[in-house]
């Protein structure tokens, strides 16, 4: 009797354990039953990505029936950074996901997490700009998702030439823009702090003109020589995010804006300027129909004229982590094969207007891109530009977004923003093990 | 499997006389016990203590470094750390004193005998029922300082509203007057069974002896209700000290770090991928809230019963 209970109880309880280890495996669903296989996809949730991602996948069923691509969708920012990572350290992670390149990508541990393509034909056919940002140990992990972007001045032509403005081309000529455009009743800089991720670009966005005044900067703030407080060219970043406020030429809303609210004052002329990813063109023309004629870019300006130019920013990657194996594992390795090729940028392109220039040889560019592409596209040819600090170095900071908007909204001051932020790195560099720090 | 079953035998054996000696107090075996502590135990207990070694190293999800207490040093000289802790103690204490004085002065009227009191009752209890998630995201409609109906309300009265929730001086009140809308349910229902729960009696000596209701409350309400104070205090403090739910739906910690409380620098430092150094922050703010709450709930008790 005794012992009718006791296994009772045991068996019981091992059912409950069982139950709950279960549930962690729920993610991946094997139905790979005669030849046919579904992978599923992990993109980010903003809208041109997922319409994108679905273009695709439509695209590459049509050439391989036999294989069908599930997208699903993760939030942006750290809180898809978490997932991501979350569901790789636990193998639970889709078939193939889309993620960012640079110093993010190595955060993820690639030789460990995710499969090398290494051997893909493809691989020859990437742009060395994009596949540095995807390379680990020599060996390169991703497909390019998108095109380079840049983080400049997204600015609002009709307002420029109502007032008879000039592009600006250093700091100073810039403010004597903005207290023109003020006057005339319209916000000279847009700024969205609902979305925290937005208060970076006058930071971020002005890597080239630091590298212009010391081109060496970047590795010795990887090494821990060089830091955002000390160096005068580093610290104009924060304090041009402090003297756009102090002179009072934010959009009043600014704190409570979104992303969505920025885009439309810009193409609305509401606002004239607004320092952007050039990616969100395409949410912007997607949302504002007819803007696109209207709104141009350039490189946001530093204190010396003649060396200004701009920022640029590698795609985001496709990747296939290690927990795909088997008929999945081909199948994933040719959706990244179809994705890096002149097929895959028309698939992608009929999806999503480019808003800058494909990661792979052999892409064009439709002839009728809306002019901020054609002004971004222009800073490259002529040479002008360079890869922003996250893919040249991997010590990037987690609370740059809060310490900009404090600094943005006139809470903390630009010096006191800097050193903080560097304080800040200080933790993600001991985290990756760098020597020096 | 066989010595399993041994063993097995061999235990019911000691069992017998043990259970012998208990049979008259409780008809059940102790082996009942076992499903729920091997699930505390797996859930909770392990969880709890590898939490402790995991504060103590570098921790990235993939691999982990012993590093000793190098993350509660970081820790404590993270620079939103000292207004994270003040923070978190002022919604602690002005969310709790709230709930306190706004809990009993609705059971009060609660308890009297005003019209619809059974559908007042359940209205004020209502807001406990919804989502915290979608308290928040609701409240950060409202409280938008352009769209939102709060400041359209007001201009109408010519009144033009602050920013809620981004004035930086204004935003961890916002969110602390929002956590009592939806706390204070629980309070007035902890309060209303007190106040019940006093004997008619003395309620009816006060009369007689020509006791106004301001008597009767400061003298007898008060009081006698202590028991329940007692219970809303810790509870609304406990509370208020770990909240993150809404704070983190509403600001995010923001505007910058103006509204950041321990829990949310926690989980920045989280979702940053410092597992370990979050992990040592999580240590931290438990013995934090025991180091609070319990000599507060023995003071509070021992009031009682001094009483």
């Amino acid at each position: 009797m005794r012992l009718r209970q006791i296994s009772v109880a045991v068996l019981a309880t091992s059912t409950l354990l069982l139950g709950a280890c279960s549930a962690g495996s729920l993610g991946s669903s094997d139905d790979s039953g005669g030849g046919k296989v579904t992978l599923s996809f992990l993109v980010d949730n903003g809208p041109e990505t997922v319409k994108a991602a679905e273009q695709l996948a439509k695209d590459f069923t049509a050439k391989n029936p036999n294989v069908t691509i599930k997208v699903d969708t993760r939030p942006q920012g750290t809180e898809g950074d978490n997932l991501v990572k979350t569901r790789l350290s636990t193998s639970s992670m889709s078939d193939l996901f889309q993620y960012n390149t640079g110093s993010l990508f190595q955060a993820l541990a690639p030789q460990k997490n995710l499969v090398s393509v290494n051997d893909g034909s493809w691989v020859g056919s990437l742009d060395k700009n994009f596949s540095i940002t995807v390379t680990s140990d020599n060996k390169v992990y991703g497909a390019p998702w998108g095109q380079f972007m840049a983080g400049a001045i997204l600015y609002n032509k009709d307002v420029y030439s109502k007032l008879g403005l000039q592009v600006p081309k250093s700091w100073d000529e810039f403010m004597a823009n903005n207290a023109k455009i003020k006057a005339s009743g319209v916000d000279p800089v847009i700024q969205t702090y609902q979305e925290t991720w937005t208060s970076q670009l006058f930071i971020l966005g002005d890597m080239h003109n630091v590298l212009a005044a010391d081109p060496q900067w970047a590795d010795k703030y990887t090494k821990n020589q060089a830091k955002y407080a000390t160096t005068p060219a580093a610290l104009e970043g924060f304090q041009h995010l402090q003297d756009v406020h102090d002179a009072g030429y934010e959009n009043k809303d600014f704190a409570s804006a979104k992303i969505t609210d920025g885009l439309r004052y810009l193409a609305q002329g509401k606002g004239a300027q607004y320092p952007m990813l050039s990616g969100q063109l395409s949410q912007l023309i997607a949302e504002n129909p007819g803007s696109e004629n209207k709104i141009g870019l350039f490189a946001i300006p530093g204190t010396d004229a003649s060396k200004n130019g701009l920022t640029v920013w590698s795609p985001s990657g496709v990747y296939i982590p290690v927990s795909t194996t088997g008929a999945k594992l081909d199948a994933a390795k040719k959706f990244l094969a179809f994705i890096a090729s002149p097929e895959g940028c028309t698939s992608y392109t009929a999806a999503s207007k480019p808003t800058g220039p494909f990661a792979v040889k052999g892409c064009s560019l439709p002839a009728d891109v809306p002019p901020a592409v054609k002004d971004l596209q222009g800073y490259i040819d002529a040479g002008t530009s360079s890869l922003a600090l996250e893919f040249l170095s991997p010590v990037k900071g987690p609370a740059l977004e809060q310490i900009c908007v404090e600094v943005g909204s006139g809470i903390r001051k630009a010096d006191a923003g800097a050193k903080l932020y560097d304080e800040d790195v200080k933790k993600q560099a001991q985290q990756l093990g760098l020597e020096g720090w | 499997m066989a010595t399993t079953t041994v063993d097995r035998t061999a235990r019911t054996r000691n069992d017998a006389s043990v259970a012998a000696r208990k049979r008259a107090k409780s008809p059940y075996s102790n082996w009942f016990y076992l499903p729920a502590a091997i699930i505390y135990g797996v859930l909770f207990a392990v969880p709890t203590l590898t939490s402790f070694y995991f504060s103590l190293t570098r921790w990235s999800v993939f691999d982990s470094k012993f590093i000793g207490l190098q993350n509660y040093v970081t820790f404590f000289q993270e620079p939103g750390l000292v207004s994270g802790l003040w923070h978190t103690l002022l919604y602690g204490v002005v969310t709790s004193g709230l709930k306190v004085v706004l809990g009993m002065l609705l059971a009060v009227l609660l308890t009297s005998q005003i019209v619809a009191r059974g559908y007042l009752r359940s209205v004020v209890f209502f807001p406990v029922l919804v989502s915290t998630i979608g308290v928040g995201l609701m409240f950060t409609v409202l409280m938008n300082p352009e769209r939102g109906l709060i400041n359209q309300s007001l201009s109408i009265f010519g009144i033009t509203g602050p920013g809620w929730l981004t004035d930086p001086h204004l935003a961890l009140f916002s969110v602390a007057l929002v956590d009592v809308w939806k706390g204070v349910g629980l309070a007035t229902l902890i309060y209303i069974a007190g106040i019940v729960s006093i004997p008619q009696e003395y309620f009816e000596a006060a009369r007689m002896d020509g006791a106004s209701s301001w008597n009767t409350f400061r003298s007898i309400i008060i009081p006698l209700a202590r028991p329940a104070t007692v219970t809303v205090i810790i509870l609304s403090l406990i509370g208020g000290l770990r909240s993150f739910d809404l704070i983190w739906s509403m600001t995010r910690g923001g505007p910058g770090f103006t509204s950041d409380v321990i829990a949310s620098v926690i989980y920045k430092q989280y979702q940053a991928g410092f597992y370990g150094l979050s992990t040592a922050g999580n240590v931290i703010l438990f013995v934090l809230v025991t180091a609070i709450v319990l000599p507060l709930s023995r003071f509070l008790n021992r009031k009682e019963v001094e009483l």
